[in-house]
């Protein structure tokens, strides 16, 4: 037992003192060389904690690399949303001005047949598709689909331009039309030996007022083709979406005074745009031959929801609701799932925590009364489940709890049980806790004991001596005492079980599976990252408002792990 | 052994026995009657046996054989929070979780007592104390002293006639020690209550008791008041465990009566009282106390004086602490006061020492 001597009555000349004293006195003390005396001391000290700071770096790496690092990637992963605005950048630009009621306009359309071209010469719109299909099913197919289909609406413009001019279907007179015509020499004499990087390919000035759309198609055209599949921009034919492009921009303009390169074939073109015999498809059409779902608002919905570079949309189904125009509402009863795993998760957590209360809290007094030897017996006894695999210790359990399994043949051997109404005590939730318990017992076995240890048998002989019977010594005084390591066991046991995963995947079922197990389904199975990086951030934040109400009602210095 | 009788004894030990491994007993045949209202003191060196005799008596020990009675009642039998005895601990063992008010609250709590009751009761056992400002403080928040007197007072406060006290002012240092041996027998005495105190201080057991049972070997030595201890031990044990001591060995050559002649190993022959000797050609030791021996004595008929040189001559203000050689013995001491007219001797000096044959106990050669 201490004295009763305050935190901070240490006043003899402690480097901190020094600290505290140069600055209360008015002028700069000096030290021998001259410096101020505050100076020199802090910089002794900071050599002090740099060298301090060198031998917690290796670890101090570790973690940020291995702990922090990944939990900030999942925080953030649970709102990033960029790959809508990213992959759609036109069609989400035009779905701004959509008020979200009934069809969007034609506009939304264009701009969807030229993100989805693109997207789908990438490679990217079944990612999008996937992406989508979270929160409206059928978007995977509809993507798939539509990258196939919007081939069909290119081609019949593409068609056209080729059969009047052969040239429209070929790269350098494209090149000529559009390119700057001293980045076309540099690519040209690039191509001779095709060595070092590609030119850059440049839009030659002034074309993107001719043909503006024409202009920025090519230009994606260009980047694709120059930066993601490293061709010879002079052997690509454009595709055709270009044609598209040039369509609409020569039926919306006059290129009768149009006198750069390839000006005849380009007024060729514009004639041929305005014969009435010129074939076209709006893009409307196009899309509803692709399939009908164009046709209906939800998927523009969902793209117009999605399409800010961060959602609440995997929080929100991370807790059953879900985002519609309306803003967030409960999701339909039968697709509700999170909700009740999150509870159930808690629930389970909480009556695992407890039984290993019950049957450690006896276990750890017995070891702490006993003399040192047959203590340390019983403690590798108490350690023996950590020398075998975790795998091993659940699939063990298995064969003990299920129909045709030990407890059950030896129930209906003593006749407590009828052969024909074997108990299920496995893949349920009852097998779980079972399992749990039995596994996590050592983590609140283990504080138990060490605070148990350091109550001194003297405090019970006390009580005893004042006249206290057995149960109220024990109640009064020895319980009071063991609190601390029943809240450090608790708290370990607790966090450990509600992001346990082996053992409920195992032996839980389906009634006895927890959230983590959602989780890692969402992880390896679904690829829904994001959902799973929202639920593990619900779950973290469980945890840590758990821990924050423990420190307020126990106090967390009442934690004690000996 | 001195008895005070089986009659009016309030403790007694009757041949009681203790071992904890089966192999060795720890108390040996421990026989002691102790009356109401007696300080009793239990003084030994450290694994004598002391604490095991007070566990025995608060009941967290069973006695191996033997019986313990308190008021003429045996108590084996009685668990410990039945006998209703007040216990002071080495490490106060005060409950840390909570205040020192409800320490003490707590034997009457468990008493079933009224809580206006109670109060006044925990009010009162405080002020004893001189503590009525702290009852709600933790524990932790005291220090050792006070903390001390809060444990005392928690062992009175449900008024047992019996309080037992384990070296309870073993953790405090030496002034704040000398204040609280005061208060303790003060209390004590106020109180009108039975103690029975361990210690393995002397002079803490010589200020403070009644009676002093003298511990060792697990068996009671002697059993007395302290000037008795101090000035007639019955054996070499008790001789040298309390104050300073000077021995000479020897062999006893005659007894008579209270007289007995003893040659010591170099030869000389001196007078001495026989003590704890029976028989001629007994060997035994010689106890004399350093205040007692004179130098240069003028002593009279029947003291006995011996050549001496001086080895060490050491001033202690009040007193002079003298080393000197005698009959073989290098260490042999002896203490003068501090008057003008006394001898300061150095070293190299010879000198003739001598002492009353009654200050010369003749005892056990061990
Ligand atoms: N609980 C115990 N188990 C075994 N031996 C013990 C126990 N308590 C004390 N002893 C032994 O008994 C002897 C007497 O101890 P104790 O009564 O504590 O002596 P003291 O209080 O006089 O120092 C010692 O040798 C000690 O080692
Ligand atoms: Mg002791």
């Amino acid at each position: 037992m201490s004295d009763a001597t305050g935190p901070d009555t240490f006043d003899g000349p402690t480097p901190d003192n020094a600290l505290r004293q140069a600055k209360k006195t008015s002028g700069p003390m000096l030290a021998a060389d001259g410096t101020p005396l505050k100076k020199s001391l802090s910089r002794a000290l900071r050599r002090q904690k740099m060298r301090a700071l060198m031998l917690i770096a290796p670890l101090l790496l570790f973690v940020l690399v291995t702990f922090i690092a990944p939990i900030a990637d999942m925080l953030f992963r649970s709102v990033e949303n960029q790959i809508v605005s990213e992959t759609l950048p036109l069609t989400t630009e035009e779905l701004g001005n959509w008020d979200g009621q009934g069809m969007p306009p034609e506009a939304a359309f264009e701009a969807a047949y030229y993100d989805i071209f693109l997207a789908a010469e990438r490679k990217q719109h079944t990612r999008l598709g996937t992406r989508l299909n979270y929160e409206l099913t059928g978007a995977s197919s509809l993507f798939r689909k539509s990258g196939r289909g919007l081939d069909d609406i290119g081609e019949v413009y593409q068609d056209q331009f080729e059969d009047l001019d052969e040239n429209w279907d070929e790269a350098l007179p494209w090149l000529e039309l559009m390119g700057d015509p001293d980045w076309l020499a540099e690519q040209q004499e690039w191509a001779a030996d095709e060595d070092g990087r590609q030119p850059r390919f440049e839009l030659r000035d002034g074309i993107e007022e001719i043909l503006p759309t024409t202009a920025r198609e090519f230009a994606a055209f260009a980047r694709f083709q120059q930066v993601e599949d490293q061709k010879n921009l002079l052997e690509e034919e454009p595709w055709s979406a270009v044609h598209t492009a040039l369509y609409t921009d020569l039926a919306a303009g006059d290129m009768s005074s149009y006198s750069g390169p390839r000006a005849d074939m380009l007024q060729a073109a514009d004639a041929l745009v305005a014969s009435p015999e010129f074939e076209t498809v709006s893009f409307l059409d196009g899309f509803e031959e692709i399939d009908e779902d164009w046709m209906e608002p939800p998927i523009w919905q969902t793209i117009k929801l999605y399409s800010p570079n961060y959602t609440s949309g995997y929080f929100l189904n991370s807790v059953d609701m879900q985002l519609t125009p309306e803003g967030a509402e409960a999701r339909p009863d039968n697709e509700r799932i999170y909700m009740l795993l999150f509870k159930r998760t808690l629930f389970m957590s909480m009556v695992i925590t407890f039984s290993c209360i019950l049957l450690g809290y006896p276990v750890a007094y017995i070891l702490s009364n006993l003399p040192m030897r047959s203590a340390n017996l019983l403690m590798i006894l108490v350690l023996l489940p950590f020398w075998t695999s975790l795998l091993v210790r659940t699939s063990a359990w298995k064969v003990m709890l299920q129909q045709q399994g030990v407890i059950n043949d030896v129930l209906v051997w003593i006749g407590l049980v009828a052969d024909d109404s074997r108990l299920t005590m496995i893949n349920n939730q009852f097998g779980t806790i079972v399992a749990m318990t039995h596994i996590l017992l050592p983590f609140m076995i283990l504080p138990m004991y060490s605070v148990m240890s350091t109550i001194p048998p003297s405090y019970v002989r006390a009580a005893k001596s004042l006249g206290a019977t057995n149960w109220t010594t024990f109640w009064r005084v020895y319980f009071p005492q063991s609190i601390p390591g029943i809240g450090a066991g608790s708290i370990l046991v607790f966090i450990l079980s509600i992001g346990y995963y082996i053992t409920p995947e195992i032996v839980g079922g389906t009634t006895g599976t927890f959230i983590s197990n959602r989780i890692a389904y969402h992880i390896s199975s679904s690829l829904n990252w994001g959902l799973a990086a929202a639920l593990g951030t619900i779950l973290l934040a469980v945890v840590l408002i758990l821990y924050w109400a423990y420190d307020r009602i126990v106090g967390i210095d009442n934690v004690k792990l000996g | 052994m001195p008895d005070t009788g089986t009659s009016d004894a309030f403790v007694a030990f009757e041949r009681v026995q203790k071992s904890y491994d089966g192999e060795t007993l720890v108390v040996k045949d421990l026989n002691l009657n102790m009356p109401k209202g007696e300080f009793l003191t239990m003084l030994g060196p450290s694994g004598s046996g002391k604490t095991t005799c007070l566990m025995m008596l608060a009941g967290f020990e069973t006695a191996t054989h033997g019986e313990i009675k308190l008021d003429g009642v045996s108590i084996n039998n009685i668990p410990p929070h039945k006998r209703g005895i007040g216990m002071v601990f080495q490490n106060y063992a005060l409950f840390p979780h909570m205040t020192v008010a409800e320490n003490l609250s707590f034997p009457l709590e468990v008493r079933k007592i009224g809580k206006s009751e109670r109060e006044k009761k925990v009010m009162r056992a405080l002020d004893m104390v001189e503590m009525g400002a702290f009852g709600g403080r933790r524990p932790a928040q005291l220090s050792g002293g006070q903390q001390q007197r809060i444990a005392l007072a928690r062992a009175l406060v449900f008024e047992p006639e019996l309080v037992l006290m384990d070296e309870p002012l073993g953790a405090l240092d030496k002034q704040l020690r000398e204040k609280m041996q005061f208060e303790i027998t003060d209390l004590a005495h106020r109180l009108g209550i039975t103690v029975v105190y361990v210690t393995h201080d002397q002079t803490e057991a010589l200020t403070m008791s009644d009676r002093v049972a003298v511990f060792d070997d697990g068996r009671i030595q002697q059993l007395a008041p302290p000037d008795e201890l101090y000035e007639a031990p019955q054996n070499s044990f008790v001789a040298q465990f309390i104050g300073e001591n000077n021995t000479l060995e020897g062999v006893v050559k005659e007894i008579s009566g209270s007289r007995c002649t003893v040659q010591l190993d170099g030869g000389e022959v001196i007078d001495a009282m026989p003590v704890n000797v029976s028989k001629v050609g007994e060997r035994t030791r010689v106890s004399i106390r350093p205040e007692r021996v004179e130098v240069n004595p003028d002593l009279g008929e029947g003291a006995h004086t011996l050549k001496a040189k001086v080895k060490e001559f050491i001033y202690m203000g009040d007193i002079f602490r003298t080393r000197l050689s005698v009959a073989g013995n290098e260490d042999f001491i002896i203490k003068t006061r501090n008057r003008p007219d006394q001898v300061r001797l150095s070293p190299g000096d010879e000198v003739t020492i001598g002492w009353l044959p009654e200050d010369c106990r003749a005892l056990d050669a061990q």
